[in-house]
């Protein structure tokens, strides 16, 4: 028990020790990271090496600590979103969402249909992006560059998007308590429409490059393996979780922003492993094109926010022009308007699955507590589990596909 | 909604009587307070029984109240899911500000391991029995819990800011 | 190559020109090999390190500045990249990282964090890795765009370039690193 607490270098060596007592093995320690290139982000692993197999190892987190939570509680909520985009950059949009989403569910707020299909096309299209990365990542680890030069054009072209839409790339701070700052202009629709014709083909090369590669294949198979009784145990959500067979996924299970309307499949894998998590999310991509086809055929007419003056802030030519708007908007942006007090938790389907938003308000222009409930966190502690017994090579495939960022991760 | 929120009320005030207090539905989520000794019974209970079938752990964080009466200035607040019946549900647990201790759930729920970490790092709550309570984000050197509401935020070595040109000396802010 | 219509190569530096010579300033001919080929070290935490990723891919392709060879050893970089935000806990390492790559060696501050803590005003974050490392360019930005982030290698190509090859031996950069603690 107590061992526990000890760094890992001093409890390996009382191990190494007594292994080379016992049977004269050779035992020896390797630190991996926390600056790795093979890492994507910073989370350090000592392990306990058997030559090239691992024997067990431990994770330290924290290198990229940044203190949201505490952050939160001193920030009025719509200065919360800038937060949101930095915990899964990969993904921002999806955060966005389900902060502002959250923050309706303690306000009361009712939005448009309109808005909810809005926010429908943006979240899947920032799951796109965010399965592109994560699969064609784990194409560079196992020795693939082409499909992560070929891929991330189109995660370019998404990122025009998002421009059109908030006029930022990566980390978008989109959309405000009720809907969007703004109307959509016609060059997202352009610029979606010619990505959902130019994407497919591409995304069925990438494809057709990896599922059936062999070298992939063996480098991928069985490896990193979870059951879904161990996944579950340890908190998997989204799509390492449904790689392990365990088809739970938030969008079906709690609807939010209409999901409900919309018609799609939830993609799931048989072993848990590096491939099955791969196939799950290139699926997954799939199903999200579906899913923004859906919402542009049956976008329904209407305004691009809620009616909730309140919250929402007054057009800019009444506040130049009018005393009641600018004091509005002046008491808007000073974070000075009515909070009921209240709690509420919200999830979200993120890139990574489960994300939470657990909010307490008192009455006051903060949130009391905000806690996030942060999918990567969660399940990055199974890492040393799925690994042991691999080889070195192996983890490296096994925490790309796992796709931990590590902003969120840390918090 | 198959399981009724009556349900889980009755059968945990059946086998738990006071030790379970203040059942109330905020928003969606069925909330209730349970005494910080009982919490694994009532955790393991609420996963093994038939009907209810709390299967997964969805999330646990810490909470901090100055303003409280000493023996609830800490609560350590469990999200719990039922996956086949959909429902949440919420448990909350008050600490004494003298001595926060609670067991740790993480025999039960393997992924309570690193959240009661992450606890115990911002708030200083012991989780008893926990297999290695040790800081998790923030450096091992470290002596305070920054989560607790008299921790300021803002580093105060830091020499690039100068208080007096945003507005702030140690008076006002 | 051949075949395209148009692509800039370097231009030759300030010299005299004839019959199968050449003759110009050393330091000149240092400068220029040591610019165009600057080996970049990413140390890529968060998300400026996404946007590097972009810059890296076939999109911006950081290779036109001669870049193109990522070395993640540090003792073969001469330029280090810090992208996003560097926690206290990370600032030895960071400085570890530094200390191991070999002279000539320049860093750029990716992104606000890097440059000054950014939003992240709090008792984890390092507010600026200037307070560690020295930098030479700082790109704003949160996080810089991709042409933000390839003009700031161009600024520290203009730097490189102008460099004089007994800089760093002189006292100044002792005193500098001195000031740091380094060496």
């Amino acid at each position: 028990m107590s061992d526990l607490l000890l760094s890992p270098e001093k409890r390996y060596a009382n191990i190494i020790e007594q292994r080379r007592n016992e049977d004269g093995s050779e035992l020896s320690i390797l630190n991996l990271g926390p600056t790795h290139p093979a890492t994507h982000g910073i989370f350090q692993n000592i392990l306990l090496m058997d030559g090239e197999r691992i024997v067990d190892g431990e994770g330290t987190v924290g290198y990229i600590h940044r203190a949201f939570e505490k952050i939160a509680e001193n920030r009025p909520f719509y200065q919360i979103t800038v937060l949101t985009d930095r915990m899964n950059y990969c993904s921002a949009p999806i955060n966005n969402m389900g902060w502002w989403m959250t923050l309706e569910k303690a306000l009361g707020v009712e939005v448009p249909k309109r808005v909810q299909y809005l926010r429908v096309i943006i979240m899947e299209l920032a799951r796109i992006a965010d399965h592109i990365i994560c699969n064609s990542v784990l194409g560079v680890d196992t020795g693939a560059l082409t499909g992560f030069l070929y891929v991330f054009q189109f995660r370019e072209k998404i990122y025009e998007i998002y421009e059109e839409i908030c006029g930022a790339r990566l980390t978008t701070n989109m959309g405000r308590i009720g809907g969007f700052e703004r109307e959509w202009s016609p060059a997202v629709w352009e610029k979606l429409n010619k990505f959902l014709e130019e994407f497919p083909p591409i995304w069925q090369e990438f494809e057709n490059l990896l599922t059936r590669n062999r070298i992939f294949m063996d480098r991928t198979i069985n490896v990193g393996a979870i059951s879904a009784d161990k996944a579950i145990s340890y908190g998997f959500t989204g799509p390492n979780l449904r790689a392990a067979g365990v088809d739970y996924d938030v969008r079906i299970m709690q609807p939010y922003s209409s999901y409900e309307d919309f018609d799609f499949n939830i993609p799931v894998g048989k072993s848990g492993d590096t491939y099955d998590r791969f196939c799950v999310r290139n699926q997954e991509v799939w199903e999200s094109l579906s899913i923004i086809k859906q919402a542009l055929a049956k976008m329904p007419e209407g305004p691009y926010h809620a009616d909730v003056p309140d919250y929402y802030l007054p057009p800019k030519d009444d506040v130049y022009t009018t005393m009641e708007s600018l004091i509005w908007h002046f008491k808007i942006v000073m974070g000075e308007v009515p909070v009921p007090l209240t709690e509420v938790y919200h999830p979200v389907e993120g890139g990574n699955g489960e994300l939470g938003f657990y909010l307490i308000t008192d009455g006051s222009r903060t949130p009391y507590r905000l806690h996030f409930r942060r999918p990567c966190f969660i399940y990055y502690q199974a890492f040393n589990d799925m690994v042991k017994g691999q080889m070195l090579s192996d983890a490296i495939a096994t925490l790309s596909s796992l796709n931990v960022i590590a902003g969120e991760l840390d918090a | 909604m198959a399981l009724e929120t009556s349900v889980i009320q009755n059968k945990l005030i059946e086998n738990f009587g006071l030790k379970v207090s203040d059942f109330v539905q905020i928003h969606d989520i069925f909330t209730f307070e349970v005494t910080p000794e009982a919490i694994v019974e009532v955790m393991q209970f609420l996963k093994d029984d038939a009907t209810l079938r709390f299967n997964f752990l969805t999330d646990v964080c810490g909470i901090h109240y100055p303003d409280y009466e000493v023996s609830r200035q800490f609560a350590v607040v469990y999200h719990m899911h039922n996956w086949v019946d959909n429902v949440r549900i919420r448990i909350k647990c008050y600490l004494n500000a003298e001595n926060p201790e609670i067991d740790t759930v993480s025999n039960l729920f393997l992924s309570a391991n690193w959240q009661e970490r992450e606890t115990y790092d911002f708030f200083g709550i012991i989780f008893k029995g926990h297999p290695q309570l040790k800081r998790i984000l923030n450096m091992d050197e470290m002596t305070s819990f920054p989560m607790r509401k008299e921790f300021p935020l803002e580093d105060g070595g830091r020499t690039d800011k100068d208080d007096r040109f945003f507005g702030r000396t140690t008076q006002n802010c | 190559m051949s075949d395209s219509p148009k692509y800039n190569t370097v231009a030759a530096p300030e010299g005299y020109a004839g019959e199968g010579f050449f003759a110009t300033k050393l330091s000149d001919v240092v400068g220029l090999a040591r610019a165009n080929s600057l080996w970049p070290l990413p140390f890529a935490t968060s998300c400026c390190g996404i946007e590097f990723m972009a810059t890296m891919a076939s999109h911006y392709d950081v290779a036109r500045f001669g870049s193109e060879r990522m070395s993640f050893s540090p003792r073969q970089a001469d330029m280090l990249l810090v992208m996003g935000t560097i926690a206290k806990k990370m600032a030895p390492i960071l400085r570890e990282v530094y200390e191991q790559m070999s002279e000539p060696k320049w860093v750029i501050a990716v992104g606000a964090c890097a440059s000054s803590g950014g939003v992240f005003d709090t008792y984890s974050v390092l507010q600026g890795i200037d307070k560690v490392i020295p930098v030479d360019v700082y790109v704003p930005g949160c996080p810089p765009r991709p042409e933000q982030i390839l003009d700031g290698i161009m600024k520290l190509q203009e730097i490189v370039k102008n460099e004089s090859v007994r800089r760093r031996s002189s006292d100044e950069y002792n005193d500098l690193l001195g000031s740091y603690n380094i060496k």
